[in-house]
């Protein structure tokens, strides 16, 4: 799965943000991260403000911090601000679509874009950050108790939609 | 044993920690005949229809005390069911290792928003952990957002097997 660079730069903003909430964050910070010109990291940003997801502040010790509801918000939402992962019918026809080999192509290709969409459509923003934390708990070697046994690591939990 | 410890009722019956917000008088205990109105009333709220029949089969089936394998639980709040979950373990399956099939979880809409079903899905894999297995598995259409996106909350990814299907068309 190959998401355009606007999107990436756009997750890995969102991301970066709701995972401190409180703060401020420059934009340079995230694109010092990862290593993306600021001007073009301004666009982004500015697309998401314009969506609500995002708000800035003026001014020293300004810049920009999460402003959606992040259990609600979806990696789909995000980046249907940015792309669309499957062209809808009738638009968009690639050279050889309408032979039958192009037909049966496009069967397979449907269904990788169903998946797709179902993914990104079920994961929010909230349980990016669990996998996040997840991710930074299995790198951080595991702790030992007393008499050397290992002390689980107790995950986070949500309530989630249910 | 899964069976025994099931049956006690309270916060701790699960085994698990429920979530900061959920509220403590629910408590998660093996299903019982008279809770039955109350499931089938819940699941006819979400899907449209009433399953009596089907109910009463899969109480037969699940509904049994002291069974490891095969878990029907129950959320219980103020004396009434506010969710419900079903599963088994299941051995070999698709060349699987045994592992813990959920196949049904709901929690009554006005109930949702309160860790119900964290609390429920935490239980049973709870009881799947007693019964010697490591991983729990589910299925769900893909357009089915709601329940897909809790299951993601819950720590599920998608795993390593592809369900897949055929129209078989008429005879």
């Amino acid at each position: 799965m190959k998401l355009q660079k606007n999107t990436r730069l756009a997750l890995y903003s969102v991301l970066e943000f709701a995972l401190a909430p409180t703060r401020h964050v420059a934009a340079a910070e995230i694109a010092t991260k990862y290593g993306v010109s600021p001007h073009h990291l301004a666009k982004v940003l500015s697309e998401l403000a314009r969506a609500g997801v995002v708000e800035s502040v003026r001014g020293v010790g300004g810049g920009y911090r999460f402003a959606g509801n992040a259990r609600r918000l979806t990696l789909m939402d995000v980046i249907r601000m940015f792309e669309e992962l499957s062209a809808p019918d009738g638009e968009r026809r690639e050279p050889g679509e309408e032979t039958p080999v192009g037909r049966a192509l496009s069967v397979v290709l449907a269904e990788i874009d169903e998946i797709a969409t179902a993914t990104f459509s079920s994961i929010t923003i909230a349980t990016m950050l669990r996998l996040l934390d997840r991710q930074q708990q299995d790198a951080v070697p595991r702790t030992t108790g007393r008499g050397g046994k290992p002390v689980p690591r107790r995950r986070k939990r949500d309530a989630g939609s249910l | 044993m899964a069976g025994r410890r099931t049956r006690r009722e309270g916060p701790d019956a699960d085994g698990a920690r429920p979530p900061a917000n959920t509220p403590a008088t629910i408590a998660i205990r093996q299903v019982r005949r008279g809770d039955l109105p109350e499931v089938i009333a819940i699941d006819a709220a979400v899907t449209g229809i009433e399953k009596r029949k089907y109910w009463n089969a899969v109480f037969r089936r699940y509904g049994v005390a002291g069974e490891a394998q095969r878990q029907f639980l129950v959320a219980v709040d103020g004396g009434s069911v506010a969710g419900f979950v079903i599963g088994e373990v299941r051995d070999w399956e698709f060349g699987s290792p045994p592992c813990g099939w959920v196949f049904a979880i709901d929690v009554r809409p006005d109930a949702r928003q309160r860790g119900v079903g964290a609390r429920l899905l935490a239980a049973i894999s709870a009881a799947f952990r007693r019964a010697g297995v490591t991983t729990v598995r589910t299925m769900l259409a893909r357009d089915n957002t709601l329940i897909l996106s809790f299951f993601r909350s819950q720590g599920m990814m998608a795993g390593r097997f592809m369900p897949l299907e055929m129209e078989l068309g008429p005879r």
